[in-house]
């Protein structure tokens, strides 16, 4: 038991640790970075240095600069991409899952629809209304996980209204509202927990994906994904430009999956026991 | 006046089945009854039908009332006032504790729940009614179970904190739709005593439902038998013993006295 409780606050350690390094790193971006993000001084592609510690990119570009922006990015698509699924995703899936019949069926079809619907697509009508920018990115982003946090939502929901504790709860006089709050919500949790963030990583890719469209983050703002992307073409001759992005991308998952992890076995003694 | 009046009840499946088909008994005040039949026989439902729980799904009609000073039709009525009847007028305790309790809260604060809302307390005086409840239904141990997860306390465990949570709100009706099927033999007859003594204590009406006539003979008197959604037969248990009418009821009494004569046996023979 002691050992199985020091793993599980290990994984939320570990993942606060890698999670608070990017979001320090993200603050301090905001008051300093080394060089202006468009100065082109450093010359092309320079291999690391005293006064470029990871190189320059083939513009020039300081690349320590430009992963600092880039820290910026990943999170404030990663969190508000979360928060948009957060809202929409988990307000459509619960009305869907309490919804009679008729109700539900027509929501689940609008999800299957909007998740049918490519990402990518939905991110170009939203640019055609509102013209390229990282806020229209992160509103198709969010859109599209919505759907997948409303289908899962809708399904958690139906599964837990289906348990014999319900029943039980509601045949000793517990209001609907009530039951939502002690038993439903804190059922569905530990697994959307995981989904969330599962999305979390793969927002800071799918922006990656719409940067390489011009669809993301307008120049010379990059995210770590369109980092990743342009040093593909010199990876040969400056490797450290593809692998630091690609590290810091990796990091960022890792992270966030280990505070979920971490936060799942809280909610659920169940996973505490013989795990 | 009766505490629960049962007329013409019957249920009907989205497909057209009748499950439950014009079942009618009442039960007064402080009095027992043991519903009996076979497995898909419809004793589930009737008791869900009594507190009003039936699945939306499912359509009822006929009429149930429920409570003695005040009776109230349940088939038809709105949540708000279902949720003000149930618990207090009637409550139910179900087959298998381990699903009926809710796998994430402990059971003190499971417990706590209907307990807060029918006396209004909290703090202290919550806390020491937590261990009361658990004391009540027997519970060595009350203050290390109401820290305890439910998957980490023994199945007779389970299903007295289950009967302290349908006693929080102090009902004058208990349904116990197979309280003991879960639980092994001598758990099953330590919760049967419990139930015994303890609606005998509060003076109140018991809905005992089983397959087993063994078993609801250990703490009724009277019986409505149950086959395919239908009542059969019914009456006080002597009556039924001694002279079973319905061939279904015949089998009942038939199995009941084989095991009865195997026990004396067993018992001579030592
Ligand atoms: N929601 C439902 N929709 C359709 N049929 C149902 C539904 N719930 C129950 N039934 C059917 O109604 C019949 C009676 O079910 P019920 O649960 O009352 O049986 P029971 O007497 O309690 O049996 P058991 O002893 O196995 O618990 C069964 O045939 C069952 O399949
Ligand atoms: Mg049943």
């Amino acid at each position: 038991m002691n050992q199985v409780k020091s793993r599980r606050s290990w994984s939320l350690i570990v993942g606060l640790v890698i999670i608070s390094t990017i979001t320090l790193v993200t603050l301090i971006s905001l008051v300093w970075l080394p060089y202006p993000i468009d100065n082109t001084d450093g010359g092309r592609l320079s291999p690391p240095s005293w006064s470029h510690l990871l190189g320059t990119d083939k513009l020039g570009r300081d690349l320590v600069a430009r992963l600092m922006v880039g820290a910026r990015i990943a999170l404030s698509v990663g969190f508000s991409a979360v928060l948009i699924a957060g809202i929409v995703g988990l307000t459509l899936g619960m009305a869907a899952g309490f919804a009679q019949r008729w109700l539900d069926e027509s929501l689940s079809a609008l999800l299957d629809i909007l998740i049918a619907f490519p990402t990518l697509l939905l991110a170009m009508l939203i640019v055609a209304a509102r013209g390229s920018s990282l806020t229209s990115a992160i509103f198709a982003i969010g859109l599209g996980m919505s759907a997948i946090i409303a289908r899962l939502t809708r399904l958690l929901v139906k599964r837990v209204l289906a348990k014999d504790f319900i029943t039980a709860s509601r045949a000793s006089g517990t209001s609907w509202p009530r039951i939502i709050v002690l038993h439903v919500l804190p059922n569905i949790w530990p697994t959307l927990i995981v989904s969330f963030a599962l999305q979390f990583g793969l927002a800071g890719l799918a922006e990656a994906s719409l940067s390489y469209l011009g669809l993301g983050a307008p120049p010379p703002n990059a995210s770590w994904g369109s980092l990743l992307q342009e040093a593909q073409a010199t990876v040969m001759t400056s490797p450290i430009a593809a692998i630091a992005p690609g590290l810091f991308l990796v990091a960022l998952v890792i992270g966030v999956n280990l505070i979920a992890d971490g936060l799942r076995e809280i909610a659920d003694p169940t996973l505490r026991r013989s795990r | 006046m009766n505490v629960l009046e049962i007329k013409n009840l019957d249920v009907t499946t989205p497909a057209g089945v009748k499950v439950v088909s014009g079942v009618s008994f009442s039960i007064a005040p402080g009095a027992r009854l043991g519903l009996i039949g076979e497995s898909g026989s419809g004793k589930s439902l009737t008791a869900l039908a009594v507190i009003g729980l039936l699945s939306s799904q499912l359509k009822a009609s006929g009429s149930v009332l429920l409570g003695d000073l005040n009776p109230q039709e349940i088939l038809g009525a709105p949540e708000r006032m279902l949720n003000t009847i149930r618990g207090k007028v009637a409550s139910i305790i179900f087959q298998e504790p381990l699903t009926a309790l809710d796998p994430l809260m402990k059971i003190g604060r499971q417990l706590a729940e209907p307990l807060r809302r029918h006396q209004g307390i909290s703090g202290d005086a919550l806390e020491s009614a937590i261990i009361e409840a658990l004391t009540e239904v027997r519970i060595t141990n009350p203050a290390r179970i109401a820290q305890s997860f439910p998957h980490q306390i023994s199945g007779g465990e389970r299903q007295r904190a289950a009967i302290a949570m349908a006693l929080a709100c102090q009902p004058s009706l208990l349904i116990a739709d197979e309280p003991t099927t879960a639980l092994d033999v001598t758990v099953q007859s330590e919760v049967l005593a419990l139930l015994d003594s303890i609606v005998s204590e509060r003076n109140m009406a018991l809905l005992f439902i089983s397959h087993d006539l063994a078993v609801v003979g250990q703490i009724t008197d009277s019986v409505v038998v149950l086959k395919d959604g239908v009542v059969v037969e019914s009456g006080s248990l002597q009556e039924i013993m001694a002279d079973p009418k319905h061939p279904y009821t015949q089998d009942l009494v038939k199995n009941a006295r084989v095991l009865d004569d195997a026990l004396n046996i067993a018992k001579d023979g030592k």
